[in-house]
């Protein structure tokens, strides 16, 4: 027995090599944690890690609305549209939250779709997904506009708390970033899926995987509506 | 084929009742702003409904309740120290907030 067989950890499958070969065939052999596709699974952890990001904005923005002594502006009135006259509070977030869910449902019946293999179907509710999720950019966009004219800026405001804006542009803004990029997902997907780009190897869990992100951006929202809007 | 495909097929029913259960959900909670309701109530329902709502989110559409335990621990339990976050940065504002009125006013 040479002296290398002794010292390699007797359940690795090719300890032969040290060092960085050594270290890279115990991170990628068959050692597996979770029994789902390593897609899915990294999609979730990535998932995780976009919580912590989330969570340290939402918990900033308790910490500055908590410590200021003046007042904050009241989201109510400040997302408040006037329709007909008179002044409907929060329609605009209303609206924005419905359109999020109804594109989380196509979203739902897109992965549906992929699981029995229904390809154009699939596609077609992902592209319908995009579409909603569009329509959700261009109403946060219409929203910041109005809010920029009416001299919210990240370093003050004309309603009361200065950190009122940046909490309000960093969180809606990264929120606004994370559906932009679902959006561009979304369609690179579909694309890929029409053109029987995944036929070869027959696997439409991607599908799924796009899934995954895209709730998770209406699960953000589902936050920020509450933290942030409603509170 | 490496993975079951008919592992996550569900019966496309159910993900109508969820969908339209998010949609009555989030009209309660637009209601709760609605009609001005105030104080424990207003946050009480706010924190009841998105608790909800993210519930039906991540245990159906992201198919979390059919997923094996090892992977609904590895994700769900490590935002629990987010919790432990708020916790301690609630006291510090607080205590921010208590110096500012004592110093500034």
């Amino acid at each position: 027995m040479s002296s290398t067989t002794i010292s390699a950890p007797h359940d690795a499958p090719d300890a032969g090599p040290g060092g960085l070969r050594q270290l890279i065939a115990d991170w990628s052999s068959d050692q597996k944690a979770f029994h789902v596709a390593w897609g899915k699974a990294m999609m979730w952890i990535f998932l995780l890690s976009d919580t912590f990001i989330f969570g340290c904005f939402l918990t900033s923005y308790m910490t500055v609305r908590t410590s200021t002594t003046v007042t904050w502006p009241n989201p109510s009135h400040v997302f408040a549209l006037n329709v007909g006259g008179s002044e409907v509070p929060l329609v605009l977030i209303a609206i924005m939250t419905f359109v999020l869910i109804t594109s989380s449902g196509t979203m739902a019946m897109a992965v549906n779709c992929a699981y029995r293999r229904d390809r154009v179907n699939a596609a077609a509710l992902m592209i319908v997904t995009a579409g909603f999720g569009e329509m959700f950019v261009a109403m946060q966009a219409f929203e910041w506009s109005k809010l920029i004219l009416e001299g919210v800026r990240p370093w003050g405001n004309p309603m009361g708390a200065a950190q009122f804006g940046s909490s309000f542009f960093m969180i809606t803004g990264f929120h606004g970033l994370h559906v932009s990029a679902g959006v561009i997902y979304l369609i690179v997907i579909a694309i890929r899926l029409l053109r029987g780009h995944y036929d070869r190897t027959g696997n439409y869990q991607i599908v799924e995987i796009v899934g995954l992100y895209w709730h998770f951006v209406d699960l953000v929202w589902v936050f920020i509506f509450a933290f942030f809007y409603l509170w | 084929m490496a993975h079951g495909t008919a592992q996550q097929q569900h019966p496309i029913g159910l993900y109508f009742k969820v969908w339209g259960l998010l949609f009555v959900l989030s009209t309660f909670s637009y209601l709760v702003d609605y009609f001005h309701f105030h104080g424990y109530l207003r946050w009480g329902l706010i924190i009841t409904l998105m608790l909800l709502k993210a519930g039906l989110i991540v245990a159906v559409f992201m198919h979390m309740a059919w997923e094996r335990l090892a992977l609904i621990c590895a994700i769900l339990l490590p935002p629990g120290a987010l919790l432990v976050l708020v916790g301690l940065m609630f006291a510090e504002a607080d205590y921010t907030f208590l110096t500012r009125l004592s110093f500034f006013h």
